[in-house]
């Protein structure tokens, strides 16, 4: 058992050239993963990742389900820290420093690495609350400077028109996608770098799936971006740079444009065309 | 052949159908009936209480009751005291009690969710629950009234507190849990440490709930007789001193109804009828106001 990890994760480490190079023509990596394992328990979910997310740009993370790429994403924010028995090891480097090192201060990190779930979760407190929860977090603004962050991230999330008459009013009251533009503005509030989504359109209508899109391509002008997504059209749409993933493995990365038209694993082919998954 | 066979065959389907469900129609009717008959039975009796108390209890109901101390018999006295004895206590035991019991619930939702402590106290809880409240006066009464030489407000406050607890952890800890993981992992993502995970996300989206139990805690209190018998005792004069004995309703009820003059029984279903529409009126409070918005 041993021994085929060991060849897995070699094979693996040699093919990590083949990752830079994939990545040519992309920016300079906001984060680069090195031979990252994770766990839950004893199963080994997450085997010798290597992967680099390129600044200001979409990385499209596709895959069946269990194959690991939502407890990607949940390392980059370490939120497998609330959970007793999850660990991972190996290497994440934001802006030179090991994201998994324990001795990390995650609230730091988190106000560096923004995630937006599947299912919007606003707070039960007013939009204007929703936005400057976040940012009193990290911040301590006037209420002149709170009310421009929070008009600037709404605008931002493109809800601004929609909301600014009833800032005031509970964020329970907004429709699915206005509440998941709202979990938007809520995470750039905070002004991170890196945003990561967990498959953010997946309980919304086309038009707010449509909306969603739209603005990730305009967010990445600011942010680099994480997008788990179940949908190939979606990855195809809005991702400059697509991973597959199979069974806790990265089978393969590359530009969308390549991954969805010449991909050079046989399981992505298979994958991408519908054979499984 | 083999056609006739299938129709024959769909003609005793419809007959087994139609005998089928004409004892499905049945059995629903006769459920249907045991339901409403046990319905009308229960409240039917609910009916006859809140009529008696409200036949008897309207009698004496008048402005000295409100204004009056409770006096000897045959002098118009009231229930001021027993009114405003009944009033301290309840709000004081509340307000002990209710943060207490929102720090164990919360401590048992979110930082003990299966830990041998965790579960312990949970068990504890749950025991005090539903103890018999009289062993809760007793219990007061030997650590609070012996001990201290006396009967007082202050031990009976204690003595609903210790009920009130128990109540509160419940709620508290069921309404927690009921917040979804999303909704915690969301303020942490944004970088809120646990603390204030639970405080500012989770208590304001468990309030209602919370509020509720607390509420309901009230309800019961408020019309708890034996643990005041042991602790607070009972007071026939004027006093807001909680350290001494003092009036309740609850306790002036049990002193009048079973007295031999009949102006003191009148006042005792007076006293009745204030508590049960109080209670009723906390309940009220509790299903209406508070009800789950969204």
């Amino acid at each position: 058992m041993s021994t085929t990890m060991n060849v897995a994760s070699e094979k693996l480490g040699m093919a990590a050239p083949m990752v830079r190079a994939a990545a040519e023509g992309m920016n300079e990596p906001r984060i680069a993963i090195r031979n990252l394992d994770f766990f839950y328990g004893s199963h080994r979910a997450l085997k010798s990742i290597n992967l680099e997310f390129p600044a200001r740009q979409v990385t499209g993370m596709i895959g069946p389900s269990g194959c690991g790429k939502s407890t990607l994403l949940r390392v980059l924010n370490r939120m497998y820290d609330l959970y007793p028995g999850q660990r991972a090891t190996g290497e994440v480097m934001l802006d030179g420093q090991n994201i998994i090192d324990p001795k990390l201060d995650l609230i730091h990190l988190r106000s560096r690495v923004g995630m937006v779930f599947q299912k919007p979760t606003p707070f039960p407190m007013s939009i204007y609350d929703n936005i400057a929860f976040g940012v009193r977090l990290h911040e301590q603004l006037s209420k002149s400077a709170m009310d421009e962050r929070v008009e600037w991230s709404l605008s931002r999330a493109a809800l601004w028109d929609e909301a600014k008459d009833r800032l005031n009013t509970s964020a329970m009251g907004l429709s699915g996608g206005q509440q998941q533009r709202l979990c938007i503005a809520r995470t750039i509030a905070v002004r991170p770098e890196v945003i990561l989504f967990d498959e953010p359109t997946s309980a919304l209508d086309p038009i707010s799936t449509l909306k969603i899109e739209e603005l990730i391509d305009e967010l990445k002008d600011d942010f680099t971006i994480a997008i788990v997504t179940h949908n190939m059209q979606q990855a195809a749409r809005i991702a400059d740079q697509v991973a597959f993933f199979y069974v806790g493995e990265m089978v393969e990365v590359g530009t969308a444009t390549q991954m969805f038209t010449a991909p050079r694993e046989k399981r992505t082919q298979e994958y991408i065309t519908g054979r499984f998954g | 052949m083999s056609a006739t066979m299938a129709a024959s065959g769909a003609a005793r389907n419809t007959a087994v159908a139609e005998k089928l469900a004409n004892r499905r129609r049945r059995s629903n009717r006769t459920v249907e009936a045991l339901c409403l008959a046990a319905t009308v039975i229960g409240l039917a009796f609910l009916a006859m209480i809140l009529g008696t108390l409200l036949y008897l209890g309207m009698q004496g109901l008048s402005l000295s009751v409100f204004t009056e101390a409770t006096k000897p018999p045959g002098s118009h006295g009231g229930l001021l005291n027993a009114i405003v004895g009944s009033l301290i206590q309840t709000t004081i035991g509340t307000l002990v009690g209710t943060p207490i019991g929102l720090l164990v619930g919360t401590y048992l939702a979110e930082y003990a969710q299966n830990s041998r402590l965790g579960n312990a106290v949970r068990f504890v809880s749950d025991v005090l629950l539903s103890a018999p409240s009289i062993l809760i006066g007793l219990f007061v009464y030997s650590v609070l009234v012996r001990p201290f030489g006396g009967f007082s407000g202050i031990a009976g406050c204690v003595a609903l507190a210790v009920i009130v607890i128990p109540i509160v952890v419940r709620t508290t800890e069921d309404m927690l849990r009921l917040i979804p993981v999303s909704l915690r992992e969301a303020a942490v993502a944004l970088g809120a440490p646990k603390w204030k995970m639970i405080v500012l996300i989770c208590y304001r989206a468990a309030l209602d709930g919370i509020a509720t139990g607390v509420l309901l805690a009230v309800a019961r209190v408020a019309g708890e007789t034996a643990p005041l018998l042991f602790t607070s005792l009972g007071n026939l004069n004027w006093s807001l001193d909680i350290t001494q004995p003092m009036s309740s309703l609850p306790v002036t009820i049990y002193q009048y109804a079973g007295s031999a003059f009949d102006d003191w029984v009148q006042l005792a279903w007076v006293g009745a009828l204030l508590i049960t529409f109080g209670v009723l009126a906390i309940n009220v409070v509790a299903s209406v106001v508070l009800r789950p918005r969204q």
